[in-house]
C-alpha cells in the first residue's frame, strides 16, 4: 500500500570533494627472512610464494602493494589472517621496515627518513590504535591518554588538561584516575582511541581496533568512530578481517590476499563489481542488511506538499499519482510530517488546514543508517521511513517494497555512484 | 693416564696471585671503603636502643604491608624474641651485611640485566657465566675473597655479592624481554626515544619481575652471609659456626631461629614492594 511514491531517481550522491592523497604507497614490498633478493628474484620470475619459501626460507609478506588514501576518508585494509594487512599497516609507520617501495605521507617519503625524522613523523602525524588496546598497566587512564604528549615533552599541567578534554570526548570523563585493569574492554579501547586523539595527529592507524570487543559494543564503537571522524575530520586507515565492519566504516576498501591487493574500491564497487573470483567469494555472504544503508535503497520523495499549500492541493497531488499519503515539507525542503488521503478529504469537507491533520510521529533516519535498523522501524509502524539529512531536509523515502527489492537484488547490489 | 693433568688449578692460582700483587692498591681501597661503611652502619643501628628500633621496623612493616596488622605484630614479636635471646647485636651485623651486599649486587646486576635484555649477543655470552656463578659451590667463592681481602666482613660481602647477583640479573633480563610486543609498539608508534621507551614503558612494565629478582637477591644474600662467617664475617652465621664447632645444639638452634626470623621479615617486606597489575 506504500508503493505509491513516484520514483524519479536515487539522487543521493557521494561526497565528491576532490582532495589530495595524504598517504600514497607505491610498490611496497616486504620480505621476511634472510635471502630477500633471491626470494624477490624468484617471485618476479613467476614462482609461487610457497615455492619461494621452500627454496629460500623467505616469506613474501607484501607483494608490490600500491594505493592512495585521501585526506579525511576511512580507508579499510581487509583480508583474512595472514593476508598481510597488519604488516602493511605497520610498514606505514615503519614499526616493520619495508624491503622496498615508497610510502609518501603528506608528500614526504618516510622510508628514506633517518631515526629523528621518523620519530617526528610518528609523534606529530601518525596515531595508532591496537587490537588488544595495549594500555600501559602501570599508568592511570589519564596518564595513558597523555602518553603521546608526555613523549613530546609537553608540561604535565597542559597534557593533563588536554587529556581530560579528550576523555570527555570519548565518553570517559571521571575515569582519569582509574587503572586500565579496572575498565571493561569497550572502555579500554576508548582509552586507546583517546590516547591516539590526544596528540592530534591527522592520520590514525587502527589495527583490528574493535575485533577484541563483543559484537554489541563493537557496533557502538563503530558508530562512535564514524561520528568522531565526521567531527574531527581525521584520516583513518583501518585494518579488519570483518567484511561487515569494512563495509560500514570504509570510504574505500582494499581487499588483500597473500600480501597482494585483490581489489580497491568503494564498498558498493566491491559488492557489485568484484574484479575476480576471490573477491566474489569473499563478498558472497555479506549480510546486506548491514552492508546497505538508507541512501542505497531510498527513493526520491515526489511529489511532496508544501506546508503552506491548502488541503486541496495535497489531495490533488495524491489523487493524480494515486498514492495514499504525502510528505509535507517547508520551502527549504525541511520535513514537517505527512498527511493521509483520507484525512485530507475530510479536511477539504470540513474546511480544516494542513497543519490540523499533520501527522508528525513518523519514523526518521539519517542517510547512512543501516538497513537492519530501518527494517525494524518499518515493521513496527504504519508509515514509510523518511530519510533526512542533518539539517532536517527530506532526502528520500523508504517503503517496505524498496527494502524487499534491495534484498532481492543480492549480488547485483545497487550503487548510486557510478 | 697418557696425558698429563691440565694445570687449571695452577693457572687460576697464578692469575689470582697476579691480581693480588698488581692490584693491591685497588683491593685495599675497596676493602677500606667497605669496612668503613659496614662499621658505620653497624654503629648507627646499635646506637639506637633495641626496643625503639623494633618499633621503627614494625611501623615500617605496617606501612609497607598496607596496614596488615597480623604481619606487623608477628614482626614485632619475632624481633623481640631475637632481643630476648641476646642475639640482637649479632643480628644487626648480619642485617648490615645483607643490606650492603644486596645494594652492591643490585647496582651491578640491574644495569647489566638491562644491557643483556637489549642485546642477544650479550645475552648468549653472559648466560654460561651466570650458570657457572650459580652452580659453583658457594664455598669456593670464599677462597679468592680471602686472598684478595683477607679475613673479615669485607671478603664476606664480596663473596655474597657474587653469589646473590645472578637471580637479580636473570629476572631483570627476563622481565624486560617479557614486555608484550604491543606495548613496545606503542612506545615506538608514539615516537619514543629508546631512553623514553626504557624508562616509561619497559622498566615499569617489567617491574614486578624485577622486584621478584630483588627479593631473591636478598634471600640469597642472607644465606651467603651465614656461610661467609667461615672467613670471619661476623653476625649470626658466626654463632651458628661456633655452635657446630662446640656441638652446642642449643646455641646453633637459637642463632638459626634468629636467621629464619630475619629472612621472613625481609622477604615479606620486599614482596609487598612488588607492584601488582594485570597485564591484559
Amino acid at each position: 500500500m506504500m508503493e505509491g511514491f513516484v520514483i524519479i531517481e536515487n539522487v543521493c550522491t557521494k561526497d565528491s570533494t576532490v582532495s589530495q592523497p595524504i598517504v600514497s604507497v607505491k610498490g611496497l614490498t616486504k620480505v621476511f627472512g634472510h635471502d630477500r633478493e633471491k626470494a624477490l628474484e624468484l617471485h618476479k620470475n613467476g614462482r609461487s610464494k610457497k615455492d619461494v619459501y621452500e627454496e629460500t626460507g623467505a616469506t613474501i609478506a607484501l607483494d608490490n602493494v600500491s594505493f592512495e588514501v585521501m585526506r579525511g576518508e576511512t580507508f579499510v585494509l581487509m583480508g583474512l589472517s595472514g593476508s598481510g594487512k597488519s604488516t602493511l599497516l605497520r610498514c606505514l609507520n615503519r614499526l616493520i621496515e619495508p624491503t622496498s617501495g615508497k610510502i609518501m605521507i603528506d608528500g614526504e617519503d618516510i622510508i628514506v627518513m633517518n631515526h629523528e625524522e621518523l620519530r617526528e613523523v610518528r609523534r606529530h602525524k601518525l596515531g595508532m590504535i591496537f587490537q588488544n588496546f595495549a594500555l600501559l598497566p602501570h599508568r592511570s587512564v589519564l596518564d595513558n591518554v597523555a602518553f603521546g604528549l608526555e613523549i613530546m615533552g609537553v608540561s604535565k599541567e597542559e597534557r593533563h588538561k588536554k587529556s581530560e578534554e579528550v576523555l570527555h570526548m570519548v565518553g570517559l570523563e571521571g575515569y582519569g584516575d582509574s587503572k586500565p585493569s579496572e575498565l571493561s574492554g569497550g572502555m579500554k579501547q576508548r582509552v586507546g582511541l583517546a590516547r591516539a586523539l590526544t596528540s592530534n595527529q591527522d592520520l590514525l592507524l587502527m589495527d583490528e581496533a574493535f575485533s577484541a570487543l563483543d559484537p554489541l559494543i563493537r557496533r557502538d564503537m563503530q558508530d562512535e568512530l564514524l561520528e568522531l571522524q565526521e567531527r574531527l575530520g581525521k584520516t583513518i586507515i583501518f585494518v579488519t578481517h570483518d567484511l561487515d565492519e569494512a563495509l560500514k566504516l570504509g570510504n574505500h576498501i582494499a581487499l588483500l590476499k597473500d600480501g597482494a591487493i585483490m581489489q580497491i574500491g568503494t564498498p558498493e564497487e566491491i559488492l557489485s563489481h568484484p574484479e575476480n573470483a576471490y573477491v566474489e567469494k569473499f563478498v558472497a555472504d555479506v549480510d546486506l542488511t548491514r552492508a546497505l544503508s538508507a541512501k542505497d535503497v531510498m527513493r526520491y520523495p515526489a511529489p511532496v506538499a508544501q506546508c503552506t499549500a491548502g488541503p486541496r492541493v495535497a489531495m490533488h497531488l495524491m489523487e493524480e499519482r494515486d498514492i495514499p499519503m504525502i510528505f509535507v515539507v517547508t520551502r527549504q525542503q525541511k520535513l514537517k510530517g505527512l498527511v493521509t488521503l483520507d484525512d485530507t478529504i475530510e479536511a477539504v469537507k470540513t474546511g480544516k488546514g494542513i497543519p490540523d491533520i499533520l501527522i508528525t510521529a513518523i519514523p526518521i533516519v539519517a542517510p547512512d543508517a543501516s538497513l537492519g535498523d530501518i527494517i525494524t522501524l518499518i515493521v513496527e509502524g504504519p508509515y514509510p521511513v523518511a530519510v533526512v539529512d542533518e539539517t532536517d531536509r527530506l532526502r528520500g523515502v523508504i517503503s517496505r517494497g524498496a527494502i524487499l527489492a534491495a534484498l532481492a537484488r543480492k549480488g547485483e547490489v545497487p550503487h548510486a555512484a557510478s | 693416564m697418557l696425558l698429563p693433568k691440565i694445570p687449571i688449578g695452577d693457572a687460576v692460582e697464578i692469575i689470582v696471585d697476579w691480581i693480588a700483587t698488581y692490584f693491591e692498591w685497588l683491593l685495599d681501597a675497596i676493602s677500606d671503603g667497605l669496612q668503613f661503611i659496614v662499621s658505620g652502619m653497624e654503629d648507627i643501628l646499635l646506637a639506637i636502643p633495641a626496643p625503639i628500633l623494633i618499633l621503627i621496623i614494625s611501623v615500617l612493616v605496617w606501612f609497607v604491608s598496607k596496614h596488615d596488622i597480623k604481619m606487623t605484630v608477628l614482626t614485632a614479636l619475632g624481633l623481640l624474641l631475637i632481643w630476648n635471646l641476646e642475639l640482637w647485636e649479632l643480628s644487626m651485623l648480619t642485617l648490615v651485611l645483607v643490606i650492603i651486599s644486596t645494594i652492591i649486587a643490585l647496582v651491578l646486576s640491574i644495569p647489566i640485566g638491562i644491557a643483556v635484555a637489549r642485546s642477544d649477543t650479550l645475552n648468549s655470552a653472559i648466560k654460561p657465566l651466570l650458570d657457572f656463578m650459580q652452580t659453583m659451590p658457594s664455598f669456593v667463592y670464599l677462597i679468592p675473597a680471602v686472598i684478595f681481602f683477607g679475613l673479615g666482613s669485607v671478603p664476606g660481602i664480596i663473596a655474597t655479592v657474587i653469589f646473590a647477583m645472578p637471580p637479580a640479573l636473570r629476572l631483570t633480563n627476563l622481565g624486560l624481554r617479557q614486555v608484550p610486543v604491543e606495548l613496545i609498539e606503542v612506545a615506538d608508534a608514539f615516537g619514543c626515544t629508546s631512553r623514553q621507551k626504557l624508562i616509561k614503558v619497559q622498566l615499569p612494565v617489567a617491574l614486578p619481575t624485577i622486584m621478584t629478582g630483588v627479593n631473591q637477591c636478598i634471600m640469597l644474600a642472607l644465606s651467603m652471609t651465614v656461610i661467609a662467617s667461615m672467613i670471619g664475617a661476623g653476625g649470626l652465621g658466626y654463632q651458628v659456626l661456633v655452635g657446630i664447632q662446640r656441638v652446642d645444639i642449643g646455641m646453633g638452634f637459637e642463632a638459626g631461629l634468629a636467621i629464619v626470623i630475619l629472612a621472613i621479615i625481609l622477604d615479606r617486606i620486599t614482596q609487598n614492594l612488588v607492584p601488582k597489575y594485570e597485564n591484559k
